[in-house]
Parts: structure tokens; C-alpha cells; sequence
């Protein structure tokens, strides 16, 4: 399983392996957004938890549909099947390193953004602690989508079809963590309970994805 | 160790190809498949691998004791040839992956990316990931595909090796590979009849 995840990273820092590409299109959206909305500070301010938030889930998006395609394109994920490890852990590895290549520097790049969008200064721990605990669960719900649409043509759009609404719980609580931290207020709650959808979908999703998979490869 | 197929009946796509299929391959020995194209030889070779369930019938081998090789090779373009063995060495608990080179003629490619190899030496890299899962039955569709006669030759003696140390292989291929004590087995006979879907209900089918 250790190999899998270390070829799944190598893979993603090669040529045309797609890290970064969350990351810049993170970047970006955090500098349209200004452009677009006009540079009030205070307009600025309440807006950017939100804006951030969906960045980071737009951009985590935007590599989900390889997770699983390539590697059926080439024949390796049939393989994969037959080989020793489970095909849940074969998901949940591969959710892993597309966290380690998406979420986490997402997460830690927020910070900057922040600035960019003139996010209040008791707003920071809690935006890099929120999107910390919620994006392992972004990569794995798209995990279980990947799974769900691999083999089929164009998989990519109804990808985002069928995981944005999933995505719904992590961004509200999300969202609503770094709102309230920034207005001062005790964001405890809400990072709570988007830790306790991380877990669980930590914890349920590799199965599930594992027989979405099982029945694609039919 | 033994694989003993009985009464096997297998489908592609909802559609019966196969059915009434037995047989038996045991250690040390090869089984070629024959058939014209579209007489299930893929389709039987996926469902022994355990990638679909078989309509009806037994396999007493476990899937997790056959390498399976398909079509595709499963290879990671941007990777070298080493890394690329190294991966799957180590996805089945293998370590040594030298071996496998120099039985397939890859040791001077090794530090090569492998989307810079010909269509032949892809080939012999997905052949040379048989030997390092380390298992004993090699179940193989067409693993002659795009190889020239060399290395067809190579290949037989890889697989002679291979059933000399007590393994064996199914091999569903077209061609001679240069293994004169492999039994045939002709899939011909075995085609499933086609559903009857005559009388009245045709019309609605």
C-alpha cells in the first residue's frame, strides 16, 4: 500500500501529473474575486471564508476525474484488483495522495489568500485548521464519484454532478467555522462536526467506492 | 496445485459466451486457449482472474494465486522501466526485480521512461511484471501482441522457466509460441447457445 501511495505521488509531481493545478486555480479564483466584487475591505471581509471555501472545493475537484480513469485507461486498476491489497485500501491510498497533492497545499496556501481577500485576523487558525479536517473528506467523497463514474465517456462532468451536492456538509460547516472565527465568535462547533463528516466518510467510503469499482470493472 | 474449472458458464456484457466449459491445469504444465475472435477467451480468462463473477460453475483456484496479464499492460508512462517493475514487485511483497529484467531483455532499458519504449518492449515490460508477482498460475491473454520473433522466442523460454519451477499458465493466443508440450484447448464447442427469446415476446425484445 506504501508503494501505491508513493507512485500515486511520484506520479503527480511528473510531467502532466496535475499538482499544482488545484493550487493555481485556487490562486486564481482568489485574485478574480477581488477584481469582480470591487476592492471594499468590508465587502471583502465577509465574503472571503465563503470564497475561500469554495475554492478550495472547486479546486480539489478539478483533479478528481483522474483518480480512477487513468489508471483504468491503462490497465492498471484491473490489475490492481487482482493484486494482494483490497480494493478498499487501493481507494483509500489513492484519496490519500490526492489529498496530500491537493488539500493539504490548498490548506496551507490559504493563509496568503486570506490576505488577498482581506480576511479578518482571528479568522487564520481556524481557515487552515477547517480546511485541515475538511478536505480529507472533499478527497474522499470524490473518491467514492471517481469510483462511481470510472469507464464511462466524459465521466469528468457528471463527476461534479454527483459529488458537489455531497459536498454540501463540508462547506456549510466549513464556511461557517471561518465566519465565525473571524467575527470573533467560538468556532469549535461547526469544526466539530465537519471533523465528525471526515471520520465517517473516512471510515464508510472506501467500501463503498471499492464495490462501486468491483461492478465497473465487470 | 491445481486449477480445476467444472461446468463453467461465463457472460460479457449480459450476453452468454461460454458454458459447459471443464478443465484442468496443474503445476508444470501450459494450457493454450484457441478460438476464433469473440468465443469468450478474454471473457473466461477475466472471470477466472475473479474481475466478474462466472454464471454458473466452480473454480477451485483462488483468483489471488494467478497473475492475471490483459491486454493492457498497466504501465505508468512518466515512470522508468525499473520503477514501473519496482511498483508491482512490491505490490505483491516481491523485492528483486533484476531477474525479471534479464529474462526479458529490458536491463539496458531500465532508467528509460516508458512512454518512450516501442509498442514491443511495452509488451515485454507487462511480461516481465509476471515474474516478479511471484505467483505460480499465469493467466495470459495474447501475451504475444506486438512482439517480435525474438522475442516470442524469449517469452517461450521465460514461460518453459516458469513451468520448470512448478508453476503453469493459460495462454489464449493465436499464434505458435513455441511450446510443443502445451495441451490445445479449442473453445469452439463450448459457445453458448444464444437466449431464446422466440414466440411472442421477440417482438417486445
Amino acid at each position: 500500500m506504501i508503494a501505491l501511495l508513493i507512485r500515486d505521488l511520484r506520479l503527480a509531481v511528473r510531467a502532466g501529473g496535475g499538482f499544482g493545478l488545484g493550487l493555481g486555480f485556487f490562486l486564481i479564483l482568489a485574485v478574480l474575486v477581488p477584481l469582480g466584487v470591487g476592492p471594499d475591505p468590508a465587502t471583502l471581509g465577509v465574503i472571503a471564508p465563503g470564497i475561500l471555501w469554495i475554492g478550495a472545493l472547486l479546486a480539489c475537484l478539478l483533479s478528481l476525474d483522474r483518480l480512477f480513469a487513468l489508471d483504468h485507461e491503462d490497465g492498471s486498476l484491473d490489475l490492481l484488483a487482482t493484486s494482494p491489497i483490497p480494493l478498499e485500501g487501493v481507494v483509500a491510498v489513492k484519496a490519500a495522495a490526492h489529498w496530500a497533492t491537493t488539500g493539504l497545499p490548498l490548506a496551507l496556501a490559504a493563509p496568503v489568500l486570506g490576505i488577498l481577500l482581506n480576511l479578518p485576523g482571528s479568522g487564520y487558525t481556524v481557515l487552515v485548521a477547517s480546511l485541515l479536517l475538511g478536505t480529507p473528506a472533499l478527497s474522499m467523497i470524490g473518491a467514492f464519484g471517481a469510483a462511481l463514474t470510472v469507464g464511462l465517456k466524459r465521466g469528468g462532468l457528471l463527476l461534479s454532478l454527483l459529488v458537489l451536492p455531497l459536498y454540501v456538509p463540508t462547506l456549510v460547516f466549513g464556511a461557517q467555522a471561518v465566519a465565525r472565527a473571524a467575527q470573533g465568535l467560538d468556532a469549535a462547533t461547526p469544526l466539530l462536526l465537519m471533523a465528525g463528516i471526515t471520520a465517517g466518510s473516512i471510515a464508510l467510503l472506501p467500501f463503498a467506492a471499492a464495490f462501486a469499482l468491483r461492478i465497473n470493472l465487470r | 496445485m491445481e486449477l480445476r474449472v467444472t461446468d463453467l458458464a461465463c457472460a460479457r456484457g449480459g450476453l452468454p459466451l461460454i458454458e459447459g466449459l471443464s478443465f484442468s491445469v496443474s503445476a508444470g504444465e501450459a494450457l493454450i486457449l484457441r478460438g476464433p475472435n469473440g468465443c469468450g477467451k478474454t471473457t473466461l480468462l477475466r472471470t477466472l482472474a475473479g474481475l466478474q463473477p462466472p454464471l454458473a460453475g466452480t473454480v477451485t483456484c483462488p483468483p489471488e494465486e494467478m497473475a492475471y496479464g490483459a491486454h493492457a499492460d498497466g504501465l505508468k508512462s512518466t515512470l522508468t522501466v525499473a520503477e514501473n517493475l519496482k511498483f508491482w514487485a512490491a505490490i505483491h511483497g516481491q523485492w528483486g526485480i533484476q531477474p525479471a529484467l534479464q529474462a526479458m531483455n529490458l536491463v539496458d532499458l531500465a532508467e528509460r521512461q516508458a512512454q518512450n519504449l516501442s509498442a514491443g518492449q511495452k509488451r515485454r515490460l507487462g511480461l516481465a511484471r509476471l515474474i516478479v508477482t511471484g505467483r505460480w498460475l499465469w493467466v495470459l491473454d495474447e501475451p504475444t501482441v506486438s512482439l517480435d520473433v525474438a522475442s516470442v522466442a524469449l517469452f517461450g523460454a521465460v514461460v518453459r522457466a516458469h513451468l520448470a519451477a512448478g508453476g503453469a499458465a493459460l495462454l489464449a493466443t493465436h499464434i505458435d509460441l513455441g511450446l510443443p508440450e502445451a495441451r490445445v484447448l479449442d473453445l469452439t464447442p463450448y459457445k453458448a447457445a444464444l437466449p431464446d427469446v422466440g414466440g411472442f415476446d421477440e417482438a417486445f425484445l
